[in-house]
Order: structure tokens, then C-alpha cells, then sequence
């Protein structure tokens, strides 16, 4: 899931950098005619125009190829660990809400859906509470913090293969 | 089981290789709600020829009661039904030794009337063909709504006489639905029929568990993006929210006489059991471990939970004092054993173990330690015991979609519900009701 987002990003980059070569000879004489009619300013409805220019967001939140972006965390099968390789996500939201004390998140913990409902709700829990043990060992204060379950009841792969069950084996930062 | 000594002639110790093989398939077709389809397979040692006649003028009721009686006689395990030609009322003239030559120990007699104020006036006789006398008798005025209802207490009143423990044929039973993005709560007969819709949902709703007095349900809602622990009024609609503290709250169990409930939250960190009063007043926490502590049940006399711990690594079933305190270890068998369910009696322990891979329904003895495995599917949740011990009912995979699955407490009678569309999940067996 992660590794197709992650193709599909570059591939519609590519995209649009291809569509962008092939419209460059159409449009040459385009940008000329502009500037000649802009230079000789006999044209009074053009001063009047408005373009809009977007500032971006400093919020790090908005940044789709920032480190806030990935918000979920990956659990071994009946591991209840937060993963080395899951570390700089929980760092960087914790920094994050460190910075933005009127941001609050709701950790949400999944599990795969073998077993019953109601223990699969502890063990959900119990990788939520794992995430939210380590924002708080980085300093996140509790009162910006919950850690919840939906146990097997909101699975993101519906599958009953191991690849399946390893994407809902998984805890959610939502802010 | 005991039987009364009267009726010990009525049983007819048959072999039932040939029976034990027989399937029934019933198709319900009485009533344009009918949703589930009841399959039966397996049936009891040990069986009453029965013949129950079609009620005289039964026609003019919204349902059939002498097939509705049939259908829940047959789905007992104990009963043989033996077809009758023509109708007889409770006034016909009974040649009893037509009947013992045909093979029935017992006979059924009716008739259905409707009263000036609109009610259907319901009358049966229970007859015993070899002593030529009759057993039972009953009338009973209802609303045409309550048909089913008159047709389940005959059931109830026919299997207490004969077999000599309560009917819980008159019982209902609540379970989760899900069709699409729609979770829905529902109420039906113990049959599957006559369902009733309690609460709706784009959210899961999950371990719904009646209360002692069959008027509310308690259940987890994800409603509010989290489990919270609600309480619903089934006639009046009126919600209340139980437990709805930090973190997630689920695992209602009722405590038996309705004032309690015990409960499972995260708020202190890892999921434990707490106690609560049924208006979500004086909380108090029963369990303290570092671990996973859930699914309390209070036994039937109130005075212990039984709960699944993980305090010994894997999932297993423990009990405790209902005022907390040490835990006892019940199971030993297997690394993984939930979802513990008390009898009514008390004497019997039912849950899911996984074996190889397989969750199953399990019967453990608690007199004796022994333990007996109730299904052979391999995706079992969810057991809950009819009210007078007999049978089990719970959720079971069947291909894709779930379904709801009953079994006797031996193993030996058992039948499935299905819905047309969607899965069916979380089964709650109602209390006995007035």
C-alpha cells in the first residue's frame, strides 16, 4: 500500500513532466503576444485582472512529501513493538505536537481479523498504546494525546492473506 | 437429564443411527419478515413421536400455529413429528388408540379464534395417547402481532411437559448485521424470525448483551469513532451512555439481577475490567494488571466474573470475585482461549479456543475439568447459552458471510440461521420473559 503510493506519486510526476515538454512547441508564440500587449498597455481590462498566487502552508501537517505525512505505524505479527524503522514517524509527530499545543491526536490501534472481536480490541489497543507511550516518553503532554481501538472492525485490506493481514496490523496518528 | 417419572413411558429409546444423519430443512415462508433460514442437522438421542394437528381455523391468524410449533418441536432435537390428516380442535372427539397405532405418544390439538376486540383467541391441548389423558391445556388472548409469541409459549408448554425442562422457544435473541456500510442491531424470535430493528448505524456495532429483565441491550458502539459502552431501551429508545472515558470502552456483561455492569476499559493505559452501575454511576476498577484483562461475565448467581486475561502470556479464561480480588486460571488446555460464557446452572464454561489454527466452540465441564468441542467450522465467536442451559448459540463463518449457528449443549442437536443478504454476527440469547 505504502510502496504503491509511493509509485503512483512518481508516476503522475513523470506524467505531468512529459505533458509539459510536448505542449512547449504549441504554445511558443503565446507568451509573445502577452508581453507585447502588456508593454504597449492599451489594453485597460488587464489592469484590472487578478492572478492568484498560493503561498503554500507553513504547517508541516499540508506537506505531502514531508515526515508528518506517514501517519501510520506497522506492528510484527503478534507484536506489540513500535518497529526502529517506525521511530522518525513517531519523532516527528511528536516534535510536531510539541510545537502545536492546540493540535490534539486520536490514536487509533488495528488488528488482522482472525480471533474474536472484543480481544482483538485489547490487542488493538494495546499497539495504540504502545505509539502513545513513546510520544510521551518524547515529551507529547497526555491532554493532546488518545489512544483508542477499532480492533478488527475497520480493517483497511479486506484480504485474508499474510499481506492483508499485515496492513491491518497497523496503529493510526489522526489528527 | 431428568425426566419426570410420569412421562418416562413417553420416551422412546430408538436407535437413531439413521437419525443422527437426518437433515431438515425448513424454509420460513409465514410471514413476509422472515429474513433467516433455518437449517437443522443432528438430532437427539432419544425422541417423542409426536403428532400435532393443524389448528382448527388457524387460517384467519397473520400466522400459522401449528407450524410454527412443528418447526420448533423439530428444531429441538427431541421430537419426532408425526403428520396428521385434517385439523382438530381442542373439542374434537380423540380416538387415542388411532393415534398410539400410528405411532404417537403424544398429540396436538387447537384451534385459533377471533375475539370482538381483534385478538386471536389461541387454545391447545396436550394429549397423552398411551394413558389416553391429557397432559396440558391452554388459552391464551393475544394481539395479531403476537401470534408467534402464542405459538412459541404452546412450543415451551409442550417441550416443559414432555421433556421436563423450560421451553425457550418464546425467548428472543439480538445480533449485528452488516449489509454494505450498514451495521444494524436486531431483535428477532429464538427461531430468526420476526426481526425487529433496534439500532442502525454507518459505524460497528459490536457485543450487544441483554439485560436479566429482556427489556434493554447493552452494546459497543463505534459510533462517536471509538467503542463506547451504551445502553438501549428497547421499547422506549431511550440511550445511555455507560462508559465513554478515554481510550476505548466495550465488553458490557449484565450483573444477574440488573443493577451492574462490568465493563472493559483502556483509560488507565492497557484494557481492564471495571464495574459500573447500569446508569453509568460509580465506576470501580476490578482488575490490575500490566496486561490485557477483558470480557468479563458475571456467573449466574452474581457472585464471580469470569474474564480473559493475557497474564500468562497467551489468552486464557480466568475468574475472579465480582468484588475483584485474586484470579483463579479456568482453562489450561491450548494457547488461546476467549470469550467465556457461564450456564445458567453454572456448571458448564463455553468459549473459543484456537487449535491449529481453528476457533472453535468449546463446552468445558467445571465439575470435572473435561472439555468437549461443540463445532467443527473454523471461524467460531461470540457463544451465548439459551436461558434454560440447553443449547449455545454463536457466530460462525460459513463460506464468505457470517451466520448464526446453535448447538446443544452435548453436541448432539444443532442447526444454522442465515440472512439473505449480508453477514449476521455478535448473537445475544434473550432471558426467559413473562
Amino acid at each position: 500500500m505504502r510502496n504503491l503510493t509511493t509509485t503512483s506519486f512518481i508516476l503522475s510526476t513523470a506524467l505531468l513532466l512529459a505533458a509539459c515538454s510536448s505542449t512547449k512547441l504549441d504554445e511558443s508564440k503565446a507568451p509573445i503576444e502577452d508581453r507585447s500587449s502588456n508593454m504597449a498597455g492599451t489594453t485597460p481590462a488587464d489592469a484590472r485582472s487578478v492572478s492568484t498566487v498560493n503561498a503554500g502552508s507553513a504547517d508541516g501537517l499540508d506537506d505531502p512529501r514531508g515526515v508528518l505525512a506517514r501517519r501510520s505505524v506497522y506492528f510484527d505479527y503478534d507484536s506489540y513493538i513500535v518497529k526502529d524503522e517506525f521511530k522518525s514517524v513517531v519523532e516527528a509527530h511528536s516534535r510536531y505536537l510539541t510545537n502545536n499545543k492546540n493540535r490534539k491526536i486520536i490514536i487509533q490501534g488495528n488488528t488482522d481479523d482472525r480471533g474474536g472481536r472484543e480481544y482483538n480490541l485489547a490487542l488493538g489497543q494495546k499497539r495504540a498504546e504502545a505509539v502513545r507511550k513513546s510520544m510521551s516518553l518524547l515529551g507529547v503532554p497526555e491532554a493532546q494525546m488518545e489512544a483508542v481501538s477499532l480492533g478488527k472492525e475497520k480493517p483497511k485490506a479486506t484480504g485474508s492473506d499474510e499481506a492483508a493481514y499485515a496492513e491491518n496490523r497497523r496503529a493510526d496518528i489522526v489528527y | 437429564m431428568i425426566m419426570p417419572k410420569n412421562l418416562l413411558h413417553l420416551i422412546r429409546a430408538s436407535s437413531t443411527a439413521a437419525g443422527l444423519a437426518a437433515t431438515f430443512a425448513i424454509v420460513a415462508s409465514s410471514s413476509a419478515q422472515a429474513q433467516l433460514r433455518v437449517e437443522i442437522s443432528g438430532v437427539g438421542a432419544n425422541q417423542i413421536p409426536i403428532a400435532i394437528a393443524a389448528f382448527a381455523d388457524e387460517s384467519i391468524a397473520p400466522q400459522q400455529v401449528s407450524a410454527i410449533i412443528k418447526a420448533d418441536l423439530l428444531r429441538s432435537g427431541f421430537f419426532k413429528v408425526i403428520d396428521t390428516g385434517s385439523a382438530m380442535s381442542e373439542t374434537t372427539p380423540i380416538n387415542y388408540g388411532d393415534w398410539k397405532s400410528r405411532g404417537a405418544d403424544a398429540l396436538v390439538v387447537g384451534s385459533v379464534q377471533r375475539l370482538a376486540d381483534g385478538r386471536f383467541d389461541v387454545r391447545y391441548r396436550l394429549l397423552d395417547t398411551v394413558k389416553a389423558a391429557q397432559l396440558s391445556a391452554l388459552a391464551q388472548a393475544a394481539a395479531p402481532q403476537m401470534t408467534r409469541t402464542s405459538a412459541h409459549k404452546i412450543a415451551d408448554d409442550i417441550y416443559e411437559k414432555l421433556i421436563g425442562a423450560r421451553g425457550a422457544f418464546a425467548t428472543r435473541i439480538a445480533y449485528v448485521t452488516k449489509a454494505g456500510k450498514e451495521y444494524r442491531l436486531e431483535v428477532a424470535d429464538a427461531d430468526g424470525e420476526g426481526t425487529q430493528v433496534a439500532l442502525r448505524s454507518n459505524e460497528p456495532i459490536i457485543s450487544p448483551a441483554w439485560s436479566p429483565d429482556g427489556t434493554r441491550v447493552a452494546y459497543v458502539s463505534f459510533e462517536a469513532k471509538k467503542p463506547v459502552v451504551y445502553v438501549q431501551d428497547l421499547v422506549t429508545k431511550q440511550r445511555t451512555v455507560i462508559a465513554n472515558y478515554k481510550g476505548s470502552n466495550s465488553a458490557p456483561s449484565w450483573s444477574p439481577d440488573g443493577k451492574r455492569l462490568a465493563v472493559a476499559l483502556s483509560r488507565d493505559g492497557l484494557t481492564q475490567v471495571y464495574v459500573v452501575g447500569a446508569d453509568g454511576s460509580g465506576l470501580r476498577r476490578l482488575t490490575n494488571t500490566a496486561g490485557i484483562d477483558t470480557e468479563p461475565q458475571f456467573s449466574a448467581d452474581g457472585q464471580s466474573i469470569y474474564f480473559t486475561s493475557d497474564r500468562s502470556g497467551g489468552p486464557q479464561i480466568y475468574k475472579m470475585s465480582a468484588a475483584g480480588g485474586d484470579a483463579q486460571r479456568v482453562t489450561f488446555n491450548g494457547t488461546y482461549n476467549i470469550s467465556p460464557r457461564v450456564a445458567p446452572d453454572g456448571k458448564t464454561l463455553a468459549y473459543i479456543a484456537r487449535r491449529d489454527g481453528k476457533f472453535q466452540l468449546y463446552a468445558l465441564d467445571l465439575s470435572n475439568g473435561q472439555e468437549l468441542r461443540l463445532s467443527d467450522t473454523a471461524r467460531d465467536e461470540s457463544p451465548s447459552f439459551s436461558p434454560n442451559g440447553k443449547y449455545i448459540m454463536y457466530a460462525t463463518d460459513s463460506g464468505r458471510r457470517g451466520g448464526l449457528a446453535v448447538v446443544s449443549v452435548d453436541g448432539r442437536v444443532r442447526h444454522t440461521l442465515s440472512t439473505q443478504a449480508g453477514d449476521i454476527r455478535e448473537p445475544t440469547w434473550g432471558p426467559f420473559m413473562k
